[in-house]
């Protein structure tokens, strides 16, 4: 790894007292004040988060319909310009490349929203199955984003703007004026709360923060944006989903749709012999990623992918073989101790998103 | 600015020991507690374990990863702080009360390598 990026924010956090960590390649800020109070912050409030370090790949061009449907797991054909869709991009074996976002812009330009850690992955991966008709171009260093989530982040946003955020739905998105910055305005998020995300320039996002700023809303470093988006259970590619694990094996179907053809269908069209399920842990003891999952007789099944202590309750995500039901009990090897758990649904809280 | 006992004597690890006789008083400093964050589960050794100077002895977990804990000299542990297990945010808000484990120290003389408040003020400037 070469030196470390910042983002057009980093200045800021510094004045915001925020601890500095190396995150995808990326000074980020980890915490500002307490993961857990930004997190109860972002929760019953509103919070804005520094997520400049994600990727924008944009695709133009007549075939770029075609090529999308291509690459991606989801459907891309029902998308219209000014909505948003949630994908993953596989390898012929099924399992992921990245998870992304669609925007499309107009009738033949779409922007695909990637995580920081595999932009220059994703890009050459994209690169190698381009077709005639079709442009990439990677926009990251000119593009920064701050996600504003939580309850209040309709009405504290709307004081920035003249748009009529009501207007704007569930994974829609508009282009519009936010303090005086040319912004585009999406409905959409990683936290399980409503909020938007705000995507500009370099220089306008300093404005924007500011503005959140002066509006009292908390930032949120990289720490409870982790504990917001676990709490959800969304996947983080790495944990959740990755180069070894496909998005059927997730739980993640909703998002592929195997009626059309696309890289990787052959594969997710068999049937999944591991399956994502959640941990509710007895003992005392933080069921963390990587630690092996054993049945009752001790027997290594699968492994933590993301656990956490949160209020009064140690929660996990773990993938474990596709026969694992609901109410089993198991047990999560941490260091020398072996912790109780029992299965449960993934599905830890509701979400609170505005449909 | 992270708080430091004059009276206490510290490890690269930022573990402080507080003597009284021969037995050793352990816990983490406030710049250790600082920089953890919010600290969530600890995990002690049981009494009557014996550990030679900076063997690991527990491990302490923050919200986001679980950091090793080390003893600064050799010693038995001849006591657990069974509260601070309970309540382990009491290591953010009193890191100098909420001790860890207390010893028997097995040879004095390392003390004499552990830093004084001075130089660990130093250390961790």
């Amino acid at each position: 790894m070469g030196q470390l990026l910042r983002t057009p924010l980093y200045e800021k956090h510094l004045k915001q007292n925020a601890k500095i960590v190396d995150f995808a390649g990326f000074e980020m800020p980890i915490q500002y004040t307490s993961i857990l109070q930004e997190h109860e912050a972002v929760r019953s409030k509103v919070g804005m988060f520094d997520v400049s370090h994600m990727g924008e790949i944009l695709v133009r061009g007549p075939q770029s319909l075609s090529y999308l449907e291509a690459v991606c797991t989801n459907n891309v054909s029902t998308l219209n310009v000014g909505q948003v869709r949630y994908s993953f991009l596989c390898y012929e074996n099924g399992t992921v490349v990245d998870d992304i976002l669609i925007y499309r812009f107009e009738e033949d330009v779409y922007c695909l929203v990637v995580n920081a850690s595999n932009i220059e992955k994703d890009y050459a991966w994209l690169k190698s199955h381009l077709i005639q008709g079709v442009e990439l171009e990677n926009v990251s260093d000119k593009t920064a984003e701050i996600a504003v989530q939580g309850p209040l982040a309709e009405a504290t946003l709307q004081a920035m703007t003249s748009v009529d955020l009501s207007q704007i739905g569930f994974f829609q998105f508009v282009w519009g004026d936010v303090l005086g910055c040319h912004t585009l305005i999406s409905r959409t998020g990683y936290t399980g709360e409503d909020g938007f995300e705000l995507y500009t320039d370099n220089d306008s996002i300093l404005v924007l923060w500011d503005g959140l700023l002066d509006k009292g809303v908390a930032p949120i470093g990289l720490g409870a944006r982790d504990t917001l988006r676990f709490e959800a259970s969304l996947p983080l590619y790495g944990h959740e989903i990755s180069d070894t694990i496909t998005p059927l094996e997730a739980g993640f179907k909703r998002f592929v749709d195997l009626s059309k053809s696309f890289i990787g269908k052959a594969s997710l069209e068999q049937p999944r012999t591991r399956k994502l399920v959640g941990i509710e842990v007895h003992d005392r003891g933080i069921a963390r990623a990587t630690y092996p999952v054993l049945d009752e007789s001790q027997k290594e099944i699968g492994v933590v992918t993301t656990g956490y202590m949160l209020g009064d309750k140690t929660l996990a995500l773990a993938l474990v073989p596709a026969t694992t039901s609901i109410g089993n009990s198991v047990l999560v090897a941490m260091r020398d101790k072996r912790l109780k758990g029992t299965i449960i649904s993934t599905k830890f809280k509701d979400k609170n998103y505005k449909k | 600015m992270s708080d430091i006992r004059q009276e206490f004597r510290y490890s690269k690890e930022h573990e402080w020991i507080r003597v009284e006789g021969n037995v050793g008083i352990i816990g983490i400093t406030d710049f250790a507690q600082h920089e953890l964050g919010e600290i969530v589960y600890i995990e002690l050794p049981a009494v009557g374990d014996t550990f030679q100077a900076h063997a690991q002895f527990g491990t302490v977990e923050s919200v986001k990863a679980a950091s090793d804990l080390f003893i600064p000299v050799g010693g038995k542990v001849i006591a657990t702080n069974n509260d601070v297990e309970d309540a382990p945010d009491a290591i953010n808000t009193t890191p100098y009360d909420a001790w860890m484990i207390k010893i028997e120290i097995n040879d004095s003389s390392e003390l004499d390598k552990l830093m004084s408040a001075d130089e660990y003020k130093a250390y961790t400037s």
